[in-house]
């Protein structure tokens, strides 16, 4: 038996998308009411909540304190019910400590950690179901969450991962990609300046073809930051005319 | 875009897993025909005008195949008269993963623009996307896609066209239900069967159909002649609680009622289980994967010596069976019996189609006749078809679609004819196919790698490249050579040493890897060389044009660039990529000539005459440390221009500019060989030559002590210091044998991967790492080689397989398995040549030597032909003679006369033509005379001028 094809000759993926083609973003601001800023998140079957409490006074160690800027905590976690096999620890484990790292340095590119000097901002992101680029998705609600939370960023920040199979690079994968042998990179980006927030790849890829994935990978973050946006502006005018009334 | 999601449950490894997977669908994909006006596809595959005259379907259409239909009758679709056909997505899928073989030559076909296949991704269009109903086998569901795709695309199609009729859509199944169920619901469909012989004009494709499922019942009685085969399910049960044995089936040659199963236990261990008796062989075809059980020890038989073959008119029932089953049993000693057992099951089919010859029924007007494979392993097949006449004499294939418990003979159907028997093209057909060689022409997707005419050598090609065109390289290659792959040059440099160059064709410049030429190229793993014929690894364009290295044009080379003293010490040695201008494609001969002639002195000349000097220096050294010159005869054929039919025969001849070349790709290999291990330990591919097992020796041993000779065996060394010595007064062609013999006990020589083993050394060569650089034209381990030490001086880029030990390994055993059956090939081409040649010069007597001696036979070399025959001293028609044989020896005693190894006789050569399949050279005795055995010299006949050509 052969593997999955991922690529068919007519260049249809899986699930029938095109190589460059996005799954399908949709997403809330503003669902929990306890919060400074939350947000929830679906990119096709992967989808997160994510929760920013602060800017606040530093809590624990004061050793933490940062005398120019904020300090960001993050927190990533996966729900028990969020993948096929239930899983035993949704948060602690060394994939998940290596995430909340991962999305502490993506935020600390983008948030203007210096106009808060010696506060703390903190990030709760959790996937409740995961379906692959599990990474990008948390940073995408996250960004929609920091911005409910009305903290001042450089930009959005999109993330999004992208693989590269028969010489092609595919945008956004699935879980079942991602499983099937492909070398994958994840890429966050401030799309306005273009700036990379955090890139990162762990999978063998021949230097040659890097460029083009990084490409790709960009034109992917555009689309999502294009639908983020959207879903800003839509909030800010339900917001607007809930106020008005 | 619309979104919708599947819902799939999936097993794995016994755990039940719920997968849930997104499914989008698109308004986005297009039918594909040209007659479309809605769709945007800019490349149409289907045309406007599908024509196929039909008695069936008298109106324009395309075809839309079921899943069955593509799996059993690829055979059919493949034929160039099947166009525009319409693949859906789900019976690509099915296809893929039922069978890879199947699937590979479907994409073949979708790939082929003449033959206007489409593929349609019908799982992803919005209105043809169906979802699994309750209750719905997965099966029926895609049966059910299959007819919503097809009424999808009727529909679709009368809108578009207005002027003229619509084209329609004929749906090609063969199950009964799916087709009820298609007629309902106003489709056009109709059985593979009948529409294809509804085609006018090409009844020959009936032939080609696989027998479907209702037609193998009426084939043979109903009686069951075998026991049923167990579900895989009990098969693995048992093969895990150790009842059942797993292994591959091999038949006997000689019997056909008798097999032998070799199940490969772990490690070390590999047993035998023998097999008798049609029940037990219960429809295996040699090289299936069997479940056998084995049977109590007391039923347990010795292999037979007796020579069965299944002969005679098609026996439907098995009554004469039993007695030459019996015939089998004759009780043998206790000690002589060997495991036996009986096939409980067929793990995996391995058939593949099948070269032979119809043996035409006897009644006339049948249409079911008997199939004689040229393999004598394979069962003989039942096919049917209605050009038996025609194809009576000829050379056919057919494959084989199934073995139903109450049939003796499994079932196939023709695939396609190869020419008539004994003709030179089919026969060369029928040893590539019999031997596996890979030889259909290059498919569009490996051709379109190619690289573009005119070719320019451009500046981006010059990066990582040094200049060399300048130099006076030249070949030197046998005559007629057109995939040149080496050159060289030698000059003085101003220290006083010598620059000693070999330029190798670049042939990993034009294969990239991983794609279609390079799978291709790896899979064919060589290039055959048959009398008078070539089937390339690569294509010709670039085998015999861009990367052929001939005179006067500027080739891409890969060049290993030597300072030498002139004592041959190397001082420096060098690897760069480089662009090369050979100023002369010369033959052994004229390279010898050039040399000996003291009048020339132009730069060629002395180029060579450097070489030639450095070569017999290094040959020297490499004899000094224990190289084995080694001797095997042969031939060479003179080809009549006009008819290709041999003419004469020689046996090559040696020169000295042969030994130069070859010495200086010796040095090359070798470099390269350590360069590329220093660099990839591993993962360099090697060549190794294993020393073989002192036990080789022991018929040199005996044959040289026959002649009061003494030869040792400890080292390579000794073994060729002791050849050198070894000669016998008045025998000048001793020597000749004895080295003739002693390659016989050799191992043979095997890539492999440096990461997998330890033992590099190579005994022929004596050199302790070896490997093969100066032959990517037509050797796939070269074109590896390459890439590695294009890697290794940062000359080219890598990629992962080639890092991949595990990969490399198994690279290198099929490449090892190819270039065993290329050499298998080439020696049953040089036997068929031989033959034709002794057909045409009728009968001979020739003088030759023994070569073995065997227990009721001499085998005779004859030194002026290269042949080698076996006289037998027992035929069926004659009395037995007396006949006594001494292993020591080892002689044969025949009646009063005594034969030994090296003995000098007199045979008399003929073509045995009896059985048209396997014609064979037969030698009888003429010299030494013993009564009742030798025969008296025939009339040899005088050679007519133009031998006549009988066909």
């Amino acid at each position: 038996m052969a593997g999955l094809e991922l690529l068919s000759d007519q260049g249809y993926r899986l699930d029938g998308r095109k190589a460059t083609e996005l799954r399908k973003v949709q997403a809330r601001m503003g669902v929990f009411a306890q919060a400074d800023g939350s947000a929830y998140l679906e990119q096709g079957n992967t989808k997160a909540l994510a929760v920013v409490y602060g800017p606040h006074e530093v809590r624990g160690a004061r050793s933490r304190i940062r005398h120019d800027r904020a300090v960001i905590n993050c927190q990533y976690s996966m729900a028990t019910f969020s993948t096929a096999e239930r899983k035993r620890r949704p948060h602690g484990d060394r994939k998940s400590t290596e995430m909340s790292l991962h999305l502490k340095q993506t935020f600390e590119a983008a948030v203007m950690t210096q106009l808060y000097p010696r506060s703390q901002i903190d990030i709760y992101v959790k996937i409740l179901q995961s379906d692959g680029g599990n990474y990008s998705v948390c940073v995408n609600a996250a960004t929609l969450a920091v911005i409910d939370a009305g903290i001042p960023m450089r930009d959005y920040v999109c993330a999004c991962t992208v693989g590269f199979v028969d010489e092609t690079p595919l945008a956004d994968l699935c879980y079942a990609e991602e499983s099937g042998g492909v070398s994958s990179l994840a890429l966050a980006l401030l799309p306005r300046g273009g700036q990379i927030a955090l890139l990162q790849m762990d999978a063998r890829l021949h230097q040659d073809h890097l460029e083009a994935l990084i490409e790709a990978a960009m034109t992917a973050c555009k689309g999502v930051s294009k639908v983020l946006d959207q879903v800003v502006r839509q909030h800010l005018q339900e917001a607007s005319v809930a106020s008005a009334e | 875009m619309l979104k919708s999601k599947t819902f799939v449950k999936k097993t794995r490894s016994g755990g039940v897993m719920k997968i849930v997977r997104e499914h989008y669908l698109r308004d986005d994909i297009w039918c594909g025909s040209e007659v479309c006006t809605e769709c945007k596809l800019e490349s149409t595959a289907l045309q406007r005008d599908p024509c196929i005259e039909s008695n069936l379907c008298s109106y324009p259409h395309y075809l839309i195949p079921d899943t069955n239909v593509v799996l059993h009758q690829i055979d059919v679709l493949e034929d160039p008269v099947i166009r525009n056909v319409i693949i859906l997505q789900t019976v690509l899928a099915e296809v893929r993963h039922r069978s890879a073989p199947v699937y590979k030559r479907l994409k073949d076909v979708v790939h082929e623009k003449e033959k206007n296949f489409y593929t349609f991704t019908n799982e992803h269009h919005r209105e043809t996307f169906i979802e699994r109903e309750p209750g719905e086998t997965a099966n029926d569901r895609n049966d059910r896609a299959i007819r919503v795709a097809a009424k999808w695309y009727s529909e679709h199609l009368k809108k578009s066209e207005s002027d003229t009729d619509p084209i329609k859509v004929v749906l090609l199944t063969n199950d009964q239900g799916n087709k009820q169920k298609a007629e309902e619901s106003g489709l056009l469909v109709y059985k593979c069967e009948e529409y294809i012989k509804s085609l006018i004009g090409n009844p020959e494709l009936v032939d080609r159909l696989a027998l479907s499922n209702d037609d193998k019942n009426d084939i043979t009685s109903s009686k069951v002649l075998f026991p049923e085969h167990l579900p895989l399910s009990r098969i693995q049960a048992g093969l895990k609680n150790g009842t059942f044995l797993q292994g591959t089936f091999r038949a006997s040659r000689d019997n056909y009622l008798e097999a032998t199963v070799f199940v490969q236990g772990e490690g070390e261990e590999s047993t035998e289980v023998l097999i008798q008796g049609l029940q037990n062989l219960n429809r295996s075809v040699y090289q299936d994967v069997v479940a056998v059980q084995l049977l109590p020890r007391d039923q347990w038989v010795a292999p037979s010596s007796v020579v069965l073959q299944d002969e005679g008119a098609a026996k439907d029932d098995n009554e004469e069976e039993g007695e030459e089953e019996k015939e089998l049993r004759v009780s043998a000693a206790e000690a002589a019996r060997k495991p036996t057992g009986r096939v409980v099951g067929i793990i995996k089919r391995n058939w593949r189609p099948f070269c032979g010859m119809l043996n035409a029924s006897i009644i006339k007007e049948s249409t079911r006749h008997l199939f004689t494979p040229a393999d004598r392993r394979i069962p003989r097949i039942r096919i049917e078809t209605r050009q038996a006449d025609a194809l009576a004499g000829q050379r056919i294939m057919v494959a084989i679609d199934g073995w139903p418990k109450h049939s003796r003979y499994p079932n196939g159907h023709f695939v396609r004819s190869l020419g008539s028997a004994g003709d030179k093209e089919t026969e060369q057909q029928v040893l590539l196919l019999e031997h596996d060689v890979p030889h259909q022409a290059f498919s569009q997707a490996v051709l379109s790698f190619l690289p573009k005419m005119p070719w320019v050598i451009t500046p981006e090609v010059m990066l990582n490249r040094e200049d060399l065109r300048s130099l006076t390289v030249c070949s030197v290659d046998p005559p007629g050579c057109t995939d040149i792959d080496d050159a060289l040059h030698c000059r003085e440099l101003d220290n006083g040493n010598l620059e000693v160059g070999v330029h190798i064709a670049d042939v990993s410049h034009f294969i990239r890897p991983n794609n279609a030429l390079d799978k291709e190229a790896a899979n064919r793993g060589t290039t055959v060389y048959l009398c008078g014929k070539r089937i390339d690894m690569v294509p010709e364009l670039l085998s015999s044009n861009l990367c052929s290295l001939r005179s006067n044009v500027e080739r891409l080379a890969f060049s290993c660039i030597w300072e030498m003293n002139h004592e041959a010490e190397i001082l420096k040695t060098r690897f760069t990529k480089s662009v090369i201008n050979s100023k002369a494609s010369l033959t052994y001969a004229e390279a010898q000539m050039r040399i000996d002639d003291a009048t020339q002195t132009d730069d060629i000349t002395k180029s060579l005459r450097g070489l030639n000097k450095l070569a017999k220096i290094l040959k020297k050294h490499r004899i000094l440390k224990g190289a084995l010159t080694l001797s095997s005869l042969e031939v060479r054929f003179h080809i009549d221009s006009e008819t290709h039919d041999p003419i004469d025969l020689q046996t090559k001849e040696l020169m000295e500019t042969n030994s130069m070349v070859e010495e200086f790709m010796l040095l090359a290999n070798i470099s390269v060989a350590q360069k590329i291990y220093d660099e990839f330990p591993d993962c360099a591919m090697l060549r190794k030559h294993p020393a073989p097992p002192p036990s080789n020796y022991d018929v040199l041993l005996k044959a040289a002590k026959s002649k009061a000779v003494e030869i040792h065996t400890d080292s390579a060394k000794a073994l060729a210091d002791s050849l050198d010595v070894a000669k016998v007064d008045g025998f000048p062609y001793f020597n000749t044998l004895l080295r003739i013999l002693a390659t016989r006990c050799m191992m043979q020589a095997v890539y492999f991967c440096s990461g997998m083993d330890s033992d590099f050394h190579h005994y022929g060569l004596a050199s302790p790492i070896y490997t093969h650089f100066t032959s990517p034209i037509r050797r796939y381990a070269d074109i590896i080689v390459h890439r590695l030490l294009a890697v290794a001086i940062a000359a080219d880029k890598t990629y992962p397989d080639l890092m991949d030990k595990q990969k490399q390994s198994a690279l290198s055993n099929n490449l090892n398995y190819r270039h065993k059956m290329s050499q298998y090939a080439q020696r049953a081409s040089v036997a068929f040549h031989t033959q034709l040649f002794f057909k045409s010069r009728g009968i001979l007597n020739e003088e030759g030597f023994v070569l073995f001696v065997r227990k009721n036979a001499i085998i005779v070399l004859i030194p002026k032909f290269g042949l080698e025959g076996t006289v037998f001293f027992d035929s069926k028609d004659k009395a037995a003679p007396k006949v006594v044989f001494d292993e020591e020896g080892p002689s044969l005693m025949v009646e009063q006369h005594t034969f030994h190894i090296f003995d000098r006789v007199k045979v008399t050569i003929s073509l045995d033509a009896s059985n048209i399949q396997h014609q064979k050279i037969r030698m009888s005795l003429i010299e030494p005379v013993i009564p009742g055995v030798s025969v008296s010299a025939p009339e040899v006949q005088p050679q007519a001028k133009k031998p006549r050509l009988d066909r």
